[in-house]
């Protein structure tokens, strides 16, 4: 008894020690006022974090910066309420989803000069006409990455991902719409197909593949793929600007018959308490030199046509990331589709998974 | 009892060591890189360590995962104590049984489900996400491992013993804290282990219960997974790796000390 | 101390009961009747005992979770055996428990660098003679790596059954001319038989639902129901079917549960 209570008095003070730590690391640069502080809800270290700090500095908010690793996660954290965030950044599907739902505001675009910057092309799609309700983050696209020393002629098609020559050679993308996308794509359907025939259809399209695949996988593809342990993987370009600045032996094509082009972008939960500090961050975040320092940092491509001066020339001339007018025709966005949809979407590709 | 006999039975422990600890000195080996990611050492440098030390953000955030872990495992294991003695007290074995089954449950529910129906719960309540929603989560997904741990050791100790201290005079206080809890003092160790390794690991649940500022080191590292997670968790592991390798050593030197010294005197 | 003395100590614990397992519970157990819309029905019943999808499934994580179990318990039965004749036993368990405070993420990451074709054990490997495998995306590299995640578990109640025989119990067996063999098949394995059940508990029950390196290390060649339960809960939002597959999680434990507790009928106050 002695013995077990000792322990939990020596607990106790150590728990004392380290919230008192904490409490005078934390005091030590946070803002008193509650209209003071910005809560950033966004992927894990997808900011620079000298941005954030500039940005307090700047305007003398102070961020508080929480972290999500899935648009359904943060969607239903959102919806449940409970929590305040100012601020978030959801992908394109997820904005139609949650201004459905009336999770986020309409933007104020008199708030926002500095929207003028974004590249027009990738303002005002269909997954929300007009920006009522989000200005775009960073964008890329969907494509096939492979290693030049295990493949000869790179597949510059979906097509050439089915020839045999590829056995137990691809990764996968453990994603129902990318991967079923892929398949619609090369039996010349919309990545937006709502046909149950044509989905089923789909299905057995990819069922082919399955001799091909190595494994299904997803973030942890780039680890694969930068340590040569598959020859070709199915993946998105800002993954592939990773694993490229890691193994140079790797490179990304975006097959030019059509693909799937994504967004994340900004958007102002219903949630939220200080939209004022929010409006300041975004535009904050959409000067060109901070929207430069930050594609810089995270390594994806930016929607900031203003931005690419101060960017190396590079990558903005690569057409990898940067497409060409003639593929950027064929790209397209995801809808958000019907439950109903998505449920067979998912349904077929656990079928397709569960295949030997 | 002859050293030597259980030869065989050190060299198989020491192989179970060296693959449990495998990974573990591959993360650590990595930290010392000047690359980016656990992929081909470049050379020896401290920068992910001194990337580490600036960021205040990750100092803070490993301090909340160190507070919540430990306060939520020593809470754990009290409630999880008392239930085991609880249990063990019921006489109806049906009844028994549907408790322990009760007491599983949680154990046996994937970490969403736990998540998504804490959240909604807390909700409903309309009890504020942070800290506390955060702590009485992962107390309450700790509390089964203690009582699995605990209840064997309650099971084994003779009732001869505890009817013997009453014999003796002793009250029910007397026999409860020097009968009974050095008799199972072994799992209620066991178990504040186990549910400190519980709460260390959560992710999930963590993530829907929480909010307003509070974050952890699980649901700081799966969110940067999609970013890549670079060395400075790797340099950060070590560290409390080490820490902890040192407590426990620490530890044992003191109670070693102690047990010789009560060894001469007797 | 009184009955009211009694209560004020249990009443935490039945608080919990109340609030954090039978209240989600009943949660679980009425979304599993409401379909995509909402409504109440037993389509997800219906869809689940004719899919040939999830009853596949069921299989593999039942099986899966045994052989994870097996394999756990023949090699964590020798290291607790061991570690409990140890003079430091603590310390060689604490040592035991350590490698599970590390991130479990980083560790898969870990192991991925060791698995993979040009990872250390394939240069192990390759430098013995044996030539490299593919051991990434492997049925074994899945049960591997999920045994070292649960040893620890399995490790420390069997550790505590041993270390609760009294040891004159032992000495008397040796005195009476019983080999050590026999001793440990006829003494000491029978009396640890409720730490054998609470470590069969610990293990099989959470290994029923294992998701994340049944994608990062089994490359999703190995599906569980812990992955269909993942998607309906975050992919799709189908919380209804997500409940249903829970609650057949529930009733697996149940069997489970019925069948580790006739071991212990000597257990019975």
């Amino acid at each position: 008894m002695k013995k077990l209570l000792s322990a939990v008095i020596f607990l106790l003070a150590v728990i004392g020690g380290l919230t008192l730590w904490n409490r005078q690391l934390t005091t030590s640069r946070q803002a008193s006022s509650p209209t003071k502080t910005l809560v950033i809800y966004n992927w894990g270290d997808y900011i620079d974090p000298a941005l954030i700090t500039k940005f307090e500095k700047q305007t003398g908010y102070h961020v508080d910066y929480e972290t999500f690793d899935s648009n359904e996660a943060m969607l239903t954290k959102i919806q449940q309420g409970g929590t305040r965030y100012d601020l978030a950044v959801p992908s394109e599907y997820t904005v139609t989803r949650m201004a459905k739902a009336h999770l986020i505001r309409p933007l104020d675009h008199q708030q926002l000069p500095n929207l003028q910057n974004i590249d027009p092309r990738l303002l005002n799609q269909s997954f929300d006409p007009r920006n009522k309700y989000s200005v775009p983050y960073f964008w890329g696209t969907l494509g096939i990455i492979y290693n030049d020393r295990l493949v000869k002629n790179p597949p510059q098609h979906w097509n050439q991902l089915w020839e045999p020559r590829f056995h137990k050679q691809e990764m996968l993308l453990d994603s129902a719409r990318d991967m079923m996308g892929i398949a619609l794509i090369t039996q010349g359907h919309s990545v937006n197909t709502t046909d149950t025939a044509t989905l089923v259809a789909a299905e057995q399209k990819l069922t082919h593949l399955m001799p091909n695949t190595r494994a299904v996988v997803g973030d942890e593809m780039k680890l694969y793929l930068e340590r040569n342990e598959a020859a070709l993987g199915v993946t998105y370009s800002g993954d592939a600007a990773e694993m490229m600045a890691v193994n140079s032996h790797l490179h990304y094509v975006v097959p030019s018959e059509g693909s799937n082009i994504w967004y994340d972008n900004f958007v102002i939960p219903k949630t939220a308490k200080n939209t004022k500090a929010a409006y300041a961050f975004i535009n904050f975040m959409l000067e060109p030199k901070n929207a430069a320092q930050n594609a810089d940092y995270v390594g994806y491509a930016t929607p900031n046509r203003q931005a690419k001066k101060y960017l190396d020339p590079e990558i903005i001339n690569n057409k990898a990331f940067y497409p060409d007018e003639r593929t950027m025709e064929h790209l397209e966005v995801y809808k958000d589709l019907p439950r109903k949809v998505n449920q067979t979407y998912n349904d077929l590709f656990l079928k397709f998974k569960m295949t030997k | 009892m002859p050293q030597k006999r259980f030869s065989i039975g050190r060299i198989y422990l020491a192989l179970v060591l060296i693959v449990m600890y495998l990974p573990i000195f591959y993360l650590i080996y990595y930290s010392f890189s000047s690359g980016e990611r656990m992929d081909g050492f470049h050379h020896f440098s401290w920068v992910h360590y001194q990337a580490l030390f600036q960021d205040t953000r990750m100092i803070s955030i490993v301090l909340n995962t160190l507070v919540l872990a430990l306060l939520s495992a020593l809470l754990a294991t009290v409630v999880g104590t008392a239930g085991a003695l609880m249990i063990n007290g019921i006489h109806n074995r049906l009844w028994r049984r549907n408790i322990l089954i009760l007491n599983n449950i949680l154990l046996v529910s994937p970490d969403v489900i736990i998540g998504a129906s804490f959240l909604i719960f807390f909700t409903f309540l309309g009890f504020k996400l942070g800290f506390w929603s955060v702590l009485f989560s992962h107390v309450a997904f700790s509390i089964p491992i203690v009582v699995l741990m605990v209840l064997p050791r309650v099971k084994e100790l003779p009732k001869s013993l505890k009817d013997a201290a009453y014999d003796l005079g002793a009250t029910r206080w007397q026999a409860f804290s020097q009968v009974t809890i050095p008799g199972i003092t072994d799992g209620i160790m066991a178990g504040f282990f186990m549910a400190l390794t519980y709460s260390l690991d959560d992710f999930a649940v963590t993530f829907f219960v929480t909010g307003n500022g509070f974050s952890t080191l699980s649901v700081e590292i799966y969110s940067r997974a999609r970013q890549g997670i670079d060395l400075e968790i790797n340099a950060l592991s070590t560290i409390m790796f080490l820490v902890s390798l040192i407590l426990v050593y620490i530890y044992y030197r003191f109670s070693t000390k102690k047990g010789a010294k009560r060894r001469l005197n007797q | 101390m009184s009955k009211n003395k009694h209560l004020v100590f249990t009443l935490p614990y039945i608080l919990w009961l109340a609030l954090f397992v039978t209240a989600p519970l009943v949660l679980i157990f009425y979304q599993s009747f409401l379909n995509i819309n909402g409504h109440l029905t037993w389509d997800n019943y219906r869809d689940y005992i004719h899919s040939a999808t999830y009853l596949q499934m069921t299989f593999n994580s039942v099986w899966y979770a045994l052989v994870i179990t097996v394999i756990t318990l023949v090699v964590a039965y020798p290291v607790a055996y061991v570690i409990a004749q140890l003079r430091s036993k603590d310390f060689w368990l604490a040592l035991i428990i350590l490698p599970t405070w590390i991130n479990l993420l980083l560790k898969t990451y870990a192991f991925i660098g060791l698995l993979g074709q040009h990872g250390s054990i394939n240069n192990f490997l390759r430098f013995i003679g044996v030539g490299s495998h593919q051991l990434l995306f492997t049925n074994a590299a899945f049960v591997w790596v999920a045994a070292y995640i649960e040893l620890p578990f399995m490790v420390l109640p069997i550790f505590n059954a041993i270390t609760a025989i009294p040891t004159s119990l032992i000495n008397a067996s040796l005195d009476l001319g019983a080999s050590r063999w026999q001793t440990l098949t006829k003494v000491i394995f029978p009396l640890s038989k409720s730490g054998v059940a609470a470590g069969i508990q610990a293990v099989f029950i959470p290994s029923l639902s294992l998701f994340m390196i049944t994608r990062l290390i089994g490359g999703n060649r190995v599906i569980t129901l812990g992955t269909a339960i993942e998607e309906h809960f975050l992919t799709t939002q189908n919380w209804g079917m997500g409940s249903t597959i829970g609650v057949v999680l529930v009733l697996a434990m149940l069997i489970v549960m019925v069948l580790t507790d006739d071991n212990n009928k000597k257990g019975g106050a």
